[in-house]
């Protein structure tokens, strides 16, 4: 079984209330050596046997129309993990 | 007029926007999300909730409902369709309205009265109002920060499609204050803050009179009687 990766990220120019969130915690527990977080998403779409072509560009039409809105987010990655 | 409501799983406020049509003199008709029939109404409503959980992004998955390709079909024809808050985040999904909502820019669900002003007076769900009215209406959500590129924002503002815009506080980090936009036509508007909770004396928005007596909301219901305002 194989597995295609998707990985969403909220746009750099945009607030990341989230990510924020979490970066403000850090600072909290003094963990000064980060400067920032930022959150996204990651998707995993199984397939039976190997990834083929069509897989691939199946998953990325899925991640522009679905898995991600242009608006506010980019498809970052989109790549294949064996799994054995 | 017959004003239909959409519930979809995890709509919350789908009882109180088919009291409002009610209350403004409409007949309420119940509509389902897995239906393609849209029964005949004249307008419809998308409510606020959170559809499917707010999973994946806020109305996402609600956008790509069955009963959504004959809303969008309905649209292109003219039908009037109010979203409001997830409603909003549906039409935005669906590529209605321009733009994007994302989390709160302080990070927390807020729920206050809140004031705004009506910057355009000519569509079907805000004739009703003076221009530059000053209303208040419930406010309640968790990811109501309107985004969207500086090339968009021109055009929003330009074409003057921005409908409503918060006054006082910008509870949510939304660019230029915008709370409610129309598309080109005016025959659609969403917005973030809930006219439907706005429409009976004793359970409104407290006013400068009484308490709880704000209904404000209910002349979004019944603009949609003032067909000859629009331009």
């Amino acid at each position: 079984m194989a597995t295609i990766i998707i990985e969403v990220m909220p746009k750099r120019e945009l607030l990341d209330p989230a990510g924020k969130a979490v970066h403000r915690s850090l600072l909290r527990d003094g963990n000064n050596s980060f400067t920032d977080v930022r959150i996204g998403k990651r998707f995993e779409l199984s397939v039976e046997g190997a990834v083929t072509d069509v897989h691939l560009d199946k998953a990325r039409a899925i991640a522009e129309e679905l898995l991600s809105n242009g608006v506010i987010e980019d498809v970052v990655d989109i790549r294949v993990e064996d799994k054995n | 007029m017959r004003v239909g409501v959409v519930t979809f799983p995890g709509s919350l406020d789908d009882r109180d926007a088919l009291r409002a049509v009610r209350l403004a003199g409409h007949t309420p008709v119940a509509l389902w999300h897995e239906d393609h029939d849209l029964k005949d109404v004249d307008a419809l409503v998308l409510p606020g909730g959170f559809s499917y959980g707010d999973y994946l992004r806020c109305g996402a998955i609600a956008a790509r409902s069955p009963i959504m390709v004959d809303i969008v079909d309905a649209i292109g024809k003219g039908l009037p369709v109010l979203g409001i808050c997830n409603g909003f985040q549906i039409l935005m999904e669906a590529g209605v309205l321009p733009g994007g909502l994302i989390g709160n820019d302080h990070g927390q669900f807020i729920c206050r009265d809140q004031e705004l002003v009506v910057e355009n007076t000519h569509t079907r769900w805000t004739a009703g109002f003076g221009d530059h009215q000053h209303i208040t209406i419930p406010l309640k959500n968790g990811e109501g920060g309107y985004i969207a590129d500086g090339e968009t924002l021109k055009r929003v503002e330009g074409e003057g499609l921005v409908v409503f815009r918060y006054v006082g506080v910008n509870p949510n980090g939304s660019l230029h204050d915008i709370a409610g936009l129309r598309n080109e036509a005016g025959t659609v508007v969403g917005l973030m803050p809930h006219p439907e909770h706005a429409v009976e004396e004793g359970f409104g928005p407290d006013t400068n009179q009484a308490m709880r007596n704000g209904t404000d909301g209910l002349t979004f219901f019944t603009s949609l009687a003032l067909e000859a305002v629009l331009r």
